[in-house]
């Protein structure tokens, strides 16, 4: 059961407070078994990680609300893919805490288990089956039970199969369907990586740069899909496409040196002294 | 590497013909052994030795199709399946030597004045539990290896040098007589299985019939997996493991069940292969059989299932016609065939085959 986040809180998060956990918009958009009371789907607190003495994370604090859409934006070598690599399990932090709703602690998860509780993530490369066909990839990602002797005796129900048509038509890659997803242009992986994300259906998305490498009008979709993803699920996206984060986002997370060095909307990071100073001023 | 799974080249080109050629060669493999059995003045009869050396081609080839699936569609090129092969041959072996040897200690260890049998040895003189052993041994050391390198997530190269050397130590470990295996002689002298004579030609019949069978089974079996989800994401697995772990996949499960069975496989084809060659010892546990083997799939074609099969019938023919005529330059041909195939021909035989069917 899922009940949509209204546009409202969406539009208008309470920013004062910066990096609190009440700064954010309370929604009620989480998916069934993940504890969110607090309207918070992720919380980071304290966070380091360093590799060989930099710390690629410094004593990060990032809060994310249910059905939220929040763009992460910061100079190379912020510690946006790894901010990514922690949540995800990837990377291991040397301090501090992570939690998925209020109860799943991803500190203590292997990666496939934070999958599985509802974290996809879509790389800053696509990477998609490259032998498998189109329709295959999106099979492979599908919620369902994925052991191995689920995955040996395996089916596929109409309802799956009628899934899979409806995503297809999402990303528009239906006339493609049985391509090998090898042979597909660079903007048609990204989509299809996307709509592995939908196959998978997470209740927080992560995108790594989904609209590098896009056209104009293939990155006009991809905000246009994104905005009708809020709500339903919380997206986290790191990206450098300033007019594309602009075109999304309502919430802005500047990081700098592995720390948030600003929140608020588009404008009043763009208009905050330090970020001109260490980013957008550059 | 990029051919969906399914759709090997030979399907493409046409599915009936590769249906037609499957069933004249399993009615030929079939009627081998029975023309064995005619009187040697028929003009269709076949030799013991031609029916030995089919029967040894078609072990190796169970062999080449368990390498393919945990390298052709996993993707882990396991250079120490011939450890594994062995194991199967030497539990065999221990059954034969205790068929041979009747109430006494088979005879290399009267030899090494042994009085009574080492503990793993009980039990070897029935046949059952021979077999037991035969899918036991290479599975559970299969099971223990691809568990803690799977957990440690040793991949590419460097879980192929971790299986040579795996096997290299079997080699060492089975050269030594202390451990009871008959060292550097190995087992050979068999007299019997199940009381019938291992020389005689109804014997004989009945081993190469049984081969074929495994043959096509293991064939069913990698079909079965090949079409189900799990062999797709054997080859997401090989492609992109990282995308397979974010989908919510545990890459250690699949790749030790594929694995797993891939040991018992060959571990099976070593049963048959000893009581028809008559003979096993440590050698073919050295690491250039297991080499072998994957230039038999790299030949054959990777990630198809009638590739390694051919792989390793047309390298095998090859062989035995070589070493008889050019025996000291079989190394070298062998070595060029592989340098051959990795330059132009990444795709094998098979994609050969199927470049010229789209042609």
């Amino acid at each position: 059961m899922r009940v949509t986040a209204t546009a409202e809180f969406m539009l208008e998060p309470i920013l004062d407070t910066g990096n609190g956990r009440d700064a954010i918009g309370i929604g009620q958009a989480a998916g069934t078994g993940l504890n969110t009371r607090h309207g918070t789907i992720l919380t980071l607190e304290d966070i380091s990680v360093s590799f060989d003495g930099f710390k690629a994370l410094n004593a990060l604090n990032l809060y994310i609300g249910v059905g939220e859409l929040r763009c992460i934006i910061g100079p190379n070598g912020a510690g946006k893919t790894t901010l990514m690599d922690v949540i995800t399990g990837k990377t291991r932090p040397s301090h501090g805490n992570a939690w998925f709703g209020e109860t799943l602690d991803l500190t203590a998860m292997s990666e496939v288990q934070i999958a599985q509780a509802g974290i996809g993530r879509k790389f800053q490369k696509p990477t998609v089956f490259e032998a498998l066909s189109v329709f295959e990839n999106l099979e492979l990602a599908q919620k369902t039970d994925k052991s191995v002797w689920a995955s040996l005796r395996a089916r596929l129900s109409g309802e799956q199969k009628d899934r899979i048509d409806e995503v297809l038509d999402t990303i528009r890659l239906t006339a493609s369907v049985h391509r090998p997803a090898g042979l597909l242009s660079h903007g048609q992986k990204q989509f299809l990586e996307i709509g592995m994300l939908l196959m998978q259906d997470p209740q927080l998305l992560l995108l790594d740069e989904p609209v590098a490498g896009m056209t104009d009008a293939e990155t006009e979709f991809t905000a246009e899909l994104f905005k009708r993803l809020a709500g339903k699920h919380s997206l986290m996206v790191v990206e450098h496409d300033m007019g594309f984060v602009g075109s999304i986002a309502d919430h802005v997370t500047v990081l700098h040196q592995g720390s948030v060095l600003a929140e608020g909307s588009l404008e009043q990071v763009q208009e905050n002294e330090r970020v001109i100073e260490v980013y957008l001023g550059r | 590497m990029n051919q969906p799974l399914m759709l090997t080249a030979t399907q493409k080109a046409g599915p009936k013909l590769t249906i037609a050629v499957g069933a004249v060669i399993l009615i030929l493999l079939l009627a081998l052994p029975l023309c064995s059995l005619l009187s040697p003045d028929n003009p269709l009869h076949v030799s013991a030795y031609t029916l030995t050396l089919v029967g040894k081609i078609l072990c190796y080839a169970i062999v080449a199709l368990a390498l393919d699936l945990v390298w052709g569609y996993a993707g882990m090129l396991s250079l120490g399946h011939g450890l594994f092969f062995a194991l199967g041959g030497y539990a065999m072996g221990m059954y034969l030597m205790r068929q041979a040897s009747g109430d006494e200690l088979p005879a290399f260890m009267t030899f090494l004045s042994w009085t009574e049998l080492p503990w793993y040895w009980v039990g070897t003189e029935h046949f059952l539990w021979a077999l037991c052993l035969v899918v036991l041994a290479p599975g559970l050391l299969a099971l223990v290896f691809g568990f803690f390198a799977f957990r440690s997530r040793i991949k590419g190269v460097y879980f192929s040098i971790m299986t040579q050397a795996l096997t290299f130590a079997g080699m060492l470990l089975f050269f030594r007589n202390e451990t009871g295996f008959g060292g550097n002689n190995g087992f050979t002298n068999f007299r019997s299985i199940l009381g019938f004579g291992i020389t005689e030609p109804g014997t004989r019949a009945v081993l190469f019939a049984a081969t074929v069978l495994l043959l096509v089974s293991s064939l069913y079996i990698g079909w079965r997996l090949a079409r189900s989800k799990f062999g797709r994401v054997l080859t997401a697995l090989r492609d992109a493991e990282n995308r397979l772990m974010f989908c919510g996949y545990d890459p250690r499960g699949f790749k030790l069940f594929v694995w797993v069975l891939s040991a018992v496989l060959c571990g099976l084809a070593g049963a048959l292969y000893v009581p028809q060659v008559g003979i096993i010892n440590p050698s073919e546990m050295s690491p250039t059989n297991s080499i072998e083997a994957a230039v038999w799939v790299a030949l054959g074609g990777r990630g198809t299932l009638i590739g390694p099969l051919l792989g390793a019938g047309v390298v095998n023919g090859m062989k035995s016609w070589f070493t008889v005529a050019f025996p000291e330059y079989w190394l070298f041909f062998l070595g060029a065939l592989f340098i051959i195939v990795t330059l132009y021909l990444p795709k094998g035989v098979i994609g050969l085959l199927k470049k010229r069917g789209e042609q």
